[in-house]
């Protein structure tokens, strides 16, 4: 995107509900064009900091603009240009697809033909057209939350909000919303999207900002982020610790850096790896040819707890996730 | 488009939406008619008897104060149907839209009253069956029902307010409703208002509700020859002006405090 400008622009925003700081001095830029991944535990200031920006809460202190305009002082305009999805699926039971997508439309004032046409397309795109028109009463969790943010795109805004698109969807209809998500983005806009899933925002996000009780504890692009974690790791797990040293060595050889003990027992050995499948087969071999049998070997990947834990200054292995 | 143009465009949009559920939902419907229908019943033929009313039969001066029980009741459903839109974050998705700020509440009032139109289209008819009669020409027949329906139309906008207060159903199916009591009883909707306490008959002839049953008492025909049961004062010699009075009293001060509330209304 050249020459593109910021699109949303959040500065010092601060929220209170009582004694909880929801949102303590938050300040977000999303270039035009680019994703930003807003990522965070439950109750660290997401969803407050989306209803900022999508007008519907006023905050104490800050300032927050989308594409220029000042969301407090033109929210209407404002209204005009995003599109958004909240954390709950806000459809009406008793409509059918159809009918809410098509309300939605003209609620933005495109005309009756517009408006339906619209709906029609975005109902085959979401693959929801075989339940067009049954009243949403009847929709799965999954089908409800594909037509609320289908409900986003009605107008093919220029600046998309979504709040946890895809949390509670199953694996197959994740991956259709990333698809979506993705074309959404290589026509232009720009997408601000919170969630829980380090992995969403490394597939979606040019950048991420991680926040914690209300502010900021890092941001980056996805590679720096997963680098200040560690990474990946190759972990063995012996069964006694004789065999420790030696499978130390072969671990130092074949991954990217010195193999270490995370813990006392010298029972585990692991070592930071970038090519994972392919030293792990490695390692295989070099333990098979010194005769060692591991009672374990495995890729451990940072998750976005390991993320947390080491911007609190916790041990990131500790908790390392499990995913091989 | 200007802002009121607006508002009713897509305060129309809004009310074809709520009228759907009903479609969809047709018991709400039934429902919402056996009530007043039961009532006519019960008075007609419980009390019917007993209570004499100089003029005119007890059935005829008591439908008038029926049916503006049945149109103030039937706003409580404005209520329930804000704190559900709320409760479900339908409001959110609303407001995030370039829609009129009024038009949630311009489309659930007027689906209301379309609700309330339909249930006094029964309830007349219950009443013709029971023997109630309207003995006025037309215009003034068509003057009755239209301040009727005014009536309900501004109750909606104080049960707007309620809704948008309370954010939740339940306490919007007994909040919506329990002040509706006092202010229905208290007024001469059933009985004439010199029965009542004396310290009290001042505030049940002022009632908006005793108001508008005395208009459409004197507009269908229907009131007691017997001054006695009019109450006294200014109320019970000019219950249409009056009546009028306070059906614009409501609108001025509950639109723009609803319409407040919806601005800054946050579901969760
Ligand atoms: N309307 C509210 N009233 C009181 N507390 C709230 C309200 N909204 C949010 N909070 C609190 O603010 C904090 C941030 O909430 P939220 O923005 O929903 O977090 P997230 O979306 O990251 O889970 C939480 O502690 C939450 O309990
Ligand atoms: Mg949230």
């Amino acid at each position: 995107m050249t020459g593109a400008g910021t699109a949303i622009i959040a500065e010092g925003l601060v929220k209170r509900y009582g004694d909880v700081h929801a949102l303590d001095g938050l300040d977000l830029r999303v270039p035009e064009g680019t994703v930003l991944g807003l990522l965070g535990p439950n109750g660290a200031g997401k969803t407050t900091c989306v209803r900022v920006i999508t007008t519907l809460l006023r905050p104490d202190a800050g300032r927050c603009s989308v594409n220029g305009l000042d969301v407090l002082r033109h929210p209407d305009q404002v209204r005009k240009i995003i599109g958004v999805s909240g954390q709950y699926a806000a459809v009406d039971e008793y409509l059918t697809g159809y009918e809410n997508l098509e309300m939605i439309g003209r609620l933005y004032h495109l005309g009756k033909r517009t408006a339906r046409r619209r709906a029609g397309e975005l109902l085959e795109r979401f693959n929801l057209s075989d339940a067009a028109d049954r009243p949403v009463k009847t929709y799965s969790g999954g089908m409800r939350r594909r037509l609320d943010l289908a409900g986003a795109l009605v107008v093919s805004p220029p600046i998309i909000v979504l709040d946890e698109p895809t949390t509670g969807l199953d694996p197959r209809s994740r991956l259709g919303m990333w698809d979506v998500i993705s074309e959404r983005v290589r026509a232009g806009a720009t997408l601000l999207l919170t969630t829980q899933y380090l992995e969403e925002a490394d597939q979606l996000a040019d950048d991420i900002v991680v926040i914690d009780k209300g502010r900021s504890i890092a941001h980056g692009t996805p590679d720096e982020l997963k680098r200040e974690v560690g990474g990946e790791r190759l972990r063995v797990t012996l069964g006694s610790r004789t065999d420790a040293q030696a499978a130390a060595e072969i671990l130092s050889r074949v991954c990217d850096g010195p193999a270490t003990f995370p813990d006392e027992s010298e029972h585990l050995v692991e070592a930071p790896v970038t090519r994972g499948a392919s030293a792990l087969v490695e390692v295989v071999r070099g333990l098979d040819a010194a005769a060692i049998e591991p009672v374990d070997i495995g890729i451990h990947r940072a998750s976005l707890d390991d993320v947390f834990l080491q911007l609190t200054g916790a041990s990131v292995d500790a908790v390392a996730e499990e995913v091989s | 488009m200007s802002a009121v143009a607006m508002a009713l465009t897509d305060g129309w949009i809004v009310a074809k939406r709520n009228l759907i559920k009903i479609k969809r939902i047709p018991d709400l419907l039934i429902f919402s008619t056996i009530q007043p229908i039961m009532f006519v019943l019960l008075f007609a033929f419980v009390f019917g008897g007993s209570i004499q009313i100089p003029g005119v039969t007890y059935r005829e001066y008591l439908m008038p104060g029926i049916f503006v029980q049945t149109v103030a009741f039937g706003a409580g459903i404005t209520a329930i149907g804000l704190a559900d839109d709320l409760q479900k974050g339908i409001v959110d998705r609303f407001r995030s839209l370039p829609m009129s700020r009024a038009a949630v509440l311009v489309g659930r009032t007027t689906s209301d009253l379309l609700n309330n139109v339909f249930v006094v289209i029964v309830m007349s008819l219950t009443g013709l069956l029971v023997g109630w009669r309207i003995h006025t020409g037309f215009g003034e027949a068509a003057a009755g029902f239209l301040l009727l329906f005014a009536f309900g139309y501004a109750m909606s906008w104080i049960s707007a307010v309620i809704g948008l207060s309370v954010k939740s159903v339940e306490v919007a199916q007994s909040a919506g409703f329990i002040w509706m009591f006092p202010l229905t009883f208290l007024s001469n909707a059933f009985v004439a208002t010199n029965t009542l306490p004396s310290w009290l008959q001042p505030i049940a002839d002022w009632n908006p509700i005793s108001s508008v049953a005395l208009a459409l008492r004197d507009l269908w025909g229907n009131a007691s020859t017997d001054p006695a049961f009019r109450g006294s004062g200014f109320p019970a010699d000019h219950p249409i002006p009056l009546a009028v009075g306070w059906i614009l009293l409501i609108l001025i001060i509950f639109i723009p405090w609803s319409i407040a509330k919806y601005r800054q209304a946050a579901s969760r």
